[in-house]
């Protein structure tokens, strides 16, 4: 499909059912469907009342610590040769990602729904550590659903989890890694009906989520919009973010989406390579398909079964993604490209050594790309890239690969 | 128009019984054995047969229904070879009627036209597909009913009187009454609320409700058989499947008389409870 001629603009969806173009809506079975209902309107109640965009504000300046800074990446630039590339600094956020801007949309709203238990799941963990800290700051009770093998291989963010007062389970169940700790939830959600909130981390799941995680991270692009304004006076040339789930993009992406001028890529993890089989780039080599609540891109075999994602980065090892991508791919008007484990080991390699900034290996994927896309571009160009996390949690992982500290 | 399903359900009302409806996996342990145990089920007492389209992430499910299914998809099975399932099935018996149940993927993945005609040729009367509420209806719901098949809708505790006539809206054959707000498998419901929740379903449509989800035992089944039109067991069956197995996963010959003796066993319950006929 090609961009049409005939749409105004691309930030007004989805429609009242939840769906963009053909992606997103409510798929869930019909002990939920009155809940997600609920939040619906909760959320469309929340948003219209300055109160609670005012407790947003506040708690968003001083407590996640924004507006995180653009920076720019002055070595990095002078590496790749071309384009001028700023970072959009959301690992300085408080937790170390762009999650927790989400997290606290959704926990200011459960409380104004009266909910007193809230569940998460998580990958790499940094939703799992946001939902652990914001449930610790307002005293809610917490329990983080996460994969086993995710578990084993972010290990400081499951202890970052357990000091803040959350009870973690892992998930022995499927693949044992994201998609599977998002069904756990689910069971949890449709068991615990009364108090509980489900806080889902990317802009995934059943409508309203997709919608309400892209409002709540769009603080990313609106504020980097406004940045680069007032530092270059003009608007950037190109905008890049991984993609997982999706959310971290979207918040980058959203605003900017009907400024044709600007490019935008989303950097999906390509594990092994694409042609390998195993990665997690559900766009390049997935199709549309239903799970978790929405229709959207999905790894699956020819009989719609799930396929296992793979890829080095926890937070990207996800057989789908965000519906607002899927249709925005399928629109044209974001162009969806994929990174390798290796690349993005090199690109954390790099950052770190260029800049003194150890990303988060998410990141990294967008990062590796954006090199090679500055790379082709003249000097006056001017580049975004959304640095979502930092790399803290990493390192661990990372060592493993590089056979070691030394 | 009439299917099985309803002449089933007619049959019994008018014998003044509940009827038992029972779940297995599709291919599950294999599709031979899968076989053998549902051609087994009329006998022991199944009035209707529940049959589970394995997938790999079924997000209302319990570990038991759960294990069912990727030992299903471990065996091999397809959607296509649920559909050759119960085309061998219904070449023996022409008038159990057939459900099958479980989520969206597969189905609009094998292609939903396609999928409606293969599964009204092969001699399914009814649909359950757990993640399709009335709101996505356009997907599959209306044009099953259109290629004459039933698809039956799953009410919960969660689904006030505000909301039953949506669900109920589009909902044939029966109406699945979840006994509790949860996954498959888990507590045992309390039986008084669950009459309750049958008589307000009831005040709302005529159709027959069946109520799942903890039916363990045979006392069990009585319980509910006294207050709902149908009983559905489900988990404990593929438990039965699981615990006949040999240690390698591989079916024993205990496989299908375990199911089979069970199934038995929850029959007498249905049947100890005589209801005014129909």
């Amino acid at each position: 499909m090609t961009l049409q001629q005939t749409l105004n603009s691309f930030r007004t969806g989805p429609d009242e059912t939840g769906h963009f173009g053909q992606f997103g809506g409510r798929f869930v079975a019909e002990t939920l469907m009155p809940l997600v209902l609920s939040l619906e309107k909760a959320y469309a109640e929340a948003k219209a009342d300055p109160h609670y965009q005012g407790e947003m504000k506040s708690y968003l300046t001083h407590y996640v610590g924004r507006p995180s800074p653009l920076y720019f990446a002055e070595r990095l630039t002078e590496h790749a040769g071309g384009a001028k590339i700023y970072l959009k600094r959301d690992e300085l956020n408080h937790t170390g990602a762009h999650k927790i801007n989400n997290v606290l949309g959704q926990i200011l709203l459960a409380m104004r729904m009266g909910k007193t238990r809230i569940i998460a799941e998580t990958g790499a963990g940094q939703h799992g550590v946001a939902t652990a800290t914001v449930c610790a700051r307002f005293g809610l009770k917490c329990i983080v659903y996460m994969g086993a093998v995710d578990v084993e291989r972010q290990k400081p963010n499951v202890f970052r989890m357990k000091m803040l007062g959350a009870e973690l389970i892992p998930v022995t169940s499927g693949s044992k890694t994201l998609k599977d700790a998002m069904n756990e939830a689910l069971r949890d959600w449709v068991t615990n009906v009364a108090d509980t909130f489900y806080c889902i981390g990317t802009s995934a799941g059943p409508h309203p989520y997709p919608m309400m995680v892209r409002d709540f991270q769009s603080v990313i692009g609106t504020e980097a919009r406004a940045q680069m304004i007032e530092r270059e006076g003009r608007l950037p040339d190109s905008i890049i973010a991984c993609i997982g789930g999706g959310s971290n993009a979207i918040g980058l992406f959203h605003p900017f989406l009907d400024d044709p001028s600007v490019e935008i890529y989303g950097v999906e993890a390509a594990g092994h390579g694409v042609a390998s089989g195993l990665h997690a780039a559900s766009l390049t080599g997935g199709r549309p398909g239903v799970l978790h609540g929405n229709r959207t891109y999905l790894l699956m075999d020819p009989d719609g079964q799930i396929a296992e994602a793979h890829s080095i980065s926890a937070g990207l090892d996800y057989p789908g993604i965000g519906p607002e991508h899927s249709w925005l791919h399928d629109m044209g008007r974001v162009k969806y490209i994929s990174a390798t484990d290796q690349e993005a080991l090199d690109a954390f390699q790099l950052l770190s050594k260029l800049e003194g900034i150890i990303p988060a290996l998410e990141p990294a994927h967008a990062i590796a790309r954006a090199v090679e896309i500055a790379a082709t571009k003249p000097k006056d160009h001017l580049m975004i890239v959304n640095l979502c996390g930092r790399g803290d949690k990493d390192i661990f992982s990372v060592a493993e690969h590089l056979g070691g500290m030394e | 128009m009439t299917t099985r399903i309803d002449t089933r359900f007619a049959k019994l009302g008018a014998e003044g019984r509940a009827a038992l409806v029972t779940f297995v996996m599709a291919g599950d342990p294999d599709p031979a054995t899968s076989l053998a145990i549902i051609k087994a089920l009329p006998a022991a007492g199944a009035d209707l047969i529940e049959i589970g389209m394995p997938f790999t992430d079924p997000m209302a499910d319990g570990p038991a229904v759960q294990a069912a299914g990727l030992r299903a998809l471990a065996a091999g099975e397809t959607l296509a070879g649920t559909l050759k399932l119960v085309r061998e099935f219904r070449a023996g018996d022409q008038s159990t009627p057939i459900i099958l149940m479980g989520y969206y993927n597969p189905i609009y993945i094998y292609g939903v036209d396609r999928f409606l005609v293969d599964a009204k040729s092969a001699g399914i009367d009814g649909l359950i597909v757990v993640d399709l509420p009335p709101e996505e209806d356009d997907e599959l719901c209306k044009p099953a009913l259109a290629a004459g098949l039933n698809f039956i809708r799953l009410a919960t505790p969660t689904t006030d009187d505000a909301r039953l006539p949506k669900v109920l809206t589009n909902t044939s054959g029966f109406v699945y009454y979840v006994s509790i707000a949860g996954i498959t498998g888990a507590t045992t419901p309390d039986f008084g609320k669950v009459a309750t929740a049958v008589a307000r379903i009831k005040s709302h449509t005529n159709l027959p409700v069946a109520v799942g989800f903890g039916v363990k035992t045979a006392a069990d089944a009585a319980a509910i058989a006294a207050g709902a039109d149908g009983v559905v067991v489900g988990s404990t069956l593929v438990d039965a499947v699981r615990h006949s197995l040999d240690a390698n996963g591989k079916a024993t010959a205990k496989t299908v008389e375990s199911v089979v003796a069970l199934v038995k066993n929850i029959a007498s319950g249905v049947h100890s409870v005589a209801k005014p006929k129909k």
